[in-house]
């Protein structure tokens, strides 16, 4: 599915990276522990409620390049701005973590394991 | 190609900046998107546990034609069982380094996974020293 019917499904802001929103993914990988993040095989989706700078540096880290920060949490301007930088794309939804994932799931988004 | 960057305790804000910049530089090389995941992950590991366990301390890292060495040393209060520390899940980190999303107890296995060469030497009161090594082919 297409990063646009992504956001559509969870109502989500697009923060930055609206050009990307033709984009196709399959999988997502979802979790507030960084440390888990950087043990990943590739994909390009993180959902998590973790929202830091950190969240973005570590996704930059180990590859992901799409961040959907759930539970209405604003994302700061250092935050975009590093996102901006990297080409990412960050979104945020007012959904839980357990909503977010049970809908991207229910439509045929792929765990990674 | 010499680079050296100072890390400070506490100061999660700027954890990353080295890795950043290495990736950026790897980059540039045109250096294996795979090799180059590999050496930030590791590398990062290692900036934030400067950062959360120790009181600052230095990255250095060499960039040769077929290999990237990384040197991450800290002025801390030292491992005193590196066996241990080695263990998946053990950790002693404090509860704001959990709030940033780190301090399960992942960070050297992870760096082990990732590397080539790792060597951790560590005195406790003094500090440790994590040196690491990927080669690129």
């Amino acid at each position: 599915m297409t990063l646009k019917e992504i956001a559509e499904m969870l109502n989500a802001e697009v923060c930055v990276g609206e050009e990307r929103l033709s984009e196709e993914v399959s999988t997502a990988f979802a979790s507030d522990l960084m440390s888990d993040v950087l043990t990943l095989k590739d994909t390009p989706i993180l959902v998590t409620g973790l929202c830091n700078v950190q969240t973005i540096r570590t996704c930059d880290m180990a590859g992901l390049d799409v961040v959907i920060i759930v539970r209405n949490k604003k994302p700061s301007e250092e935050m975009l701005e590093l996102a901006e930088e990297n080409d990412m794309m960050v979104m945020a939804s007012p959904f839980s973590l357990f909503k977010a994932c049970g809908i991207l799931y229910a439509a045929g988004m792929k765990p990674l394991y | 190609m010499h680079q050296e960057y100072t890390v400070i305790e506490g100061d999660f804000v700027n954890a990353g900046k080295a890795s950043s910049s290495v990736k950026k530089t790897l980059k540039q090389l045109n250096v294996s998107p795979q090799i180059v995941k590999r050496v930030v992950v590791a590398l990062y590991e290692a900036e934030v546990n400067a950062i959360a366990h120790a009181y600052g301390g230095t990255v250095s890292v060499d960039i040769e034609a077929d290999k990237i060495t990384m040197v991450v040393a800290d002025k801390g209060p030292g491992i005193p069982d590196i066996a241990l520390a080695m263990q998946e899940g053990y950790s002693t980190a404090r509860p704001e380094v959990r709030d940033m999303g780190f301090g399960a107890g992942m960070g050297l296995p992870n760096m082990q996974k990732n590397v080539d060469k790792l060597n951790v030497t560590s005195e406790v009161g003094v500090g440790t020293t994590v040196e690491m090594e990927v080669n690129f082919a």
